[in-house]
């Protein structure tokens, strides 16, 4: 089963993520902020993160730069999802090695979508 | 809603469209009609069934057959057919057409214009192949408001969420309010007009059609005569692609299915 790790201050926006990503077929785990994230990457190595932009301690960007920088053996695809919908935020996010980016609100449909095109969903 | 005024209604979006609404779809109608009523200037639905039936009034049954027939569409739509376009039919094209150098291409049922647009994407990427080349692509749809947002081109960030990737979006689009607008260089590359599947102008002729996902909603003949005149509007050889759940096959014999790629068919 392919393993997600759902990053979001949220509970809420964790809840619904989980839940879709679970009927898709998703292992999830959860981090609540960026550096718990990190953390989580380096226990579980999931295939996928999706990842918020604006949260406390180390922000999604923070968790991304960090994460890309690790020397990884088979690095996790990164999907950004946020509510921030600026072509500056996306640009930068995809420069710094997001492989992809919802912005929210987003259905179940998009981000099937999504996965699919990071190679994590048939 | 009386059952005549349903059979006017049914019977008025059969012929203007060739949408066959089957009776058990009743319910929908009303569901879909009733809302409308004040917006369409009519206090009854029995009003608006003798509006545009014995009345005949055009404008207003363009609205009804609007309201009652679905412009669901997306970006990419199933991946595979643009696939094919890139990996089958283009090349193909190539070849044939390598005296004039000159792509033409058809969405028969755009919609919002995600179909050809997205063709439009897939051509503009290409540009190794398609150096000195020039193409056009033309959209044509039965629903004058979808042709008309389709020109616009400004889709919502869930519209362009749907198929679309990031790196596509930051590539093609600008953002424009709350909405995406797709760029000019692409907007000009695609012309959009209204036309009717069941009375089509003289067009083309075009190297290659998508006419997918709106067959499902005829009967037999209508498909039948539907894909007749598109296949006279394509060029000998030319290409024509279905959505996944439509087939050429005991319709008509103007197009040969591909032998290795379902969805993709030959003009005979
Ligand atoms: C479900 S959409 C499909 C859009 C697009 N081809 C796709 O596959 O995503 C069907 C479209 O067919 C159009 N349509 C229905 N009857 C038509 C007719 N008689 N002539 C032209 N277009 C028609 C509708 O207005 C609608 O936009």
């Amino acid at each position: 089963m392919p393993q997600c790790l759902v990053v979001d201050d949220s509970a809420v926006m964790r809840r619904i993520a989980r839940s879709m990503l679970e009927k898709l077929g998703f292992d999830c785990t959860e981090a609540a902020d960026g550096a718990q994230a990190v953390e989580a990457v380096r226990q579980h190595a999931p295939d996928v993160i999706l990842l918020d932009w604006e949260m406390p301690v180390l922000d999604g960007f923070g968790a991304l730069t960090a994460l890309r920088a690790e020397p990884w053996g088979r690095a996790p695809r990164i999907v950004m999802c946020t509510t921030l919908s600026d072509m500056e935020r996306i640009v930068a996010a995809l420069e710094a090695g997001a492989d992809e980016y919802v912005m929210k609100p987003y259905d179940q449909e998009i981000l099937a979508d999504k996965l699919r095109a990071v190679g994590v969903l048939d | 809603m009386t059952a005549a005024a349903l059979a006017t209604i049914r019977d008025v979006v059969q012929r203007r469209s060739g949408i066959a609404m089957a009776a058990d779809k009743d319910y929908l109608v009303a569901a879909r009609l009733e809302p409308l009523l004040p917006q369409l200037g009519v206090a009854t639905t029995v009003a608006l069934a003798d509006r545009i039936g014995r009345q005949n009034d055009a404008r207003l049954a363009m609205l009804v057959t609007d309201a009652l027939t679905t412009n669901e569409t997306l970006w990419f739509r199933d991946g595979r057919p643009f696939d094919l376009l890139r990996d089958v039919v283009v090349p193909d094209i190539l070849e044939r057409r390598a005296a004039e150098r000159e792509l033409r291409f058809w969405s028969a049922a755009c919609s919002t214009g995600q179909e050809p647009y997205s063709l439009a994407i897939l051509l503009a990427e290409d540009t190794a192949r398609l150096a000195g080349w020039r193409w056009r692509i033309l959209g044509t749809d039965l629903s004058a408001t979808a042709v008309a947002r389709a020109r616009e081109a400004r889709y919502s960030q869930f519209e362009v969420q749907r198929g679309l990737s990031a790196h596509r979006l930051i590539k093609h689009f600008s953002k424009d309010g709350e909405a995406w607008r797709l760029k000019e260089a692409l907007r000009a590359a695609v012309e959009l007009r209204e036309a009717n599947l069941l009375s089509l102008p003289p067009l083309g002729p075009f190297d290659a059609v998508m006419c997918r996902n709106v067959l499902i909603y005829f009967d037999v003949p209508t498909k039948r005569a539907v894909l007749d005149a598109v296949a006279a509007r394509l060029r000998p050889g030319g290409w024509l692609l279905l959505g996944a759940a439509e087939t050429t096959l005991g319709i008509t014999s103007a197009f040969t299915p591909h032998p290795e790629h379902r969805g993709l068919y030959r003009r005979a």
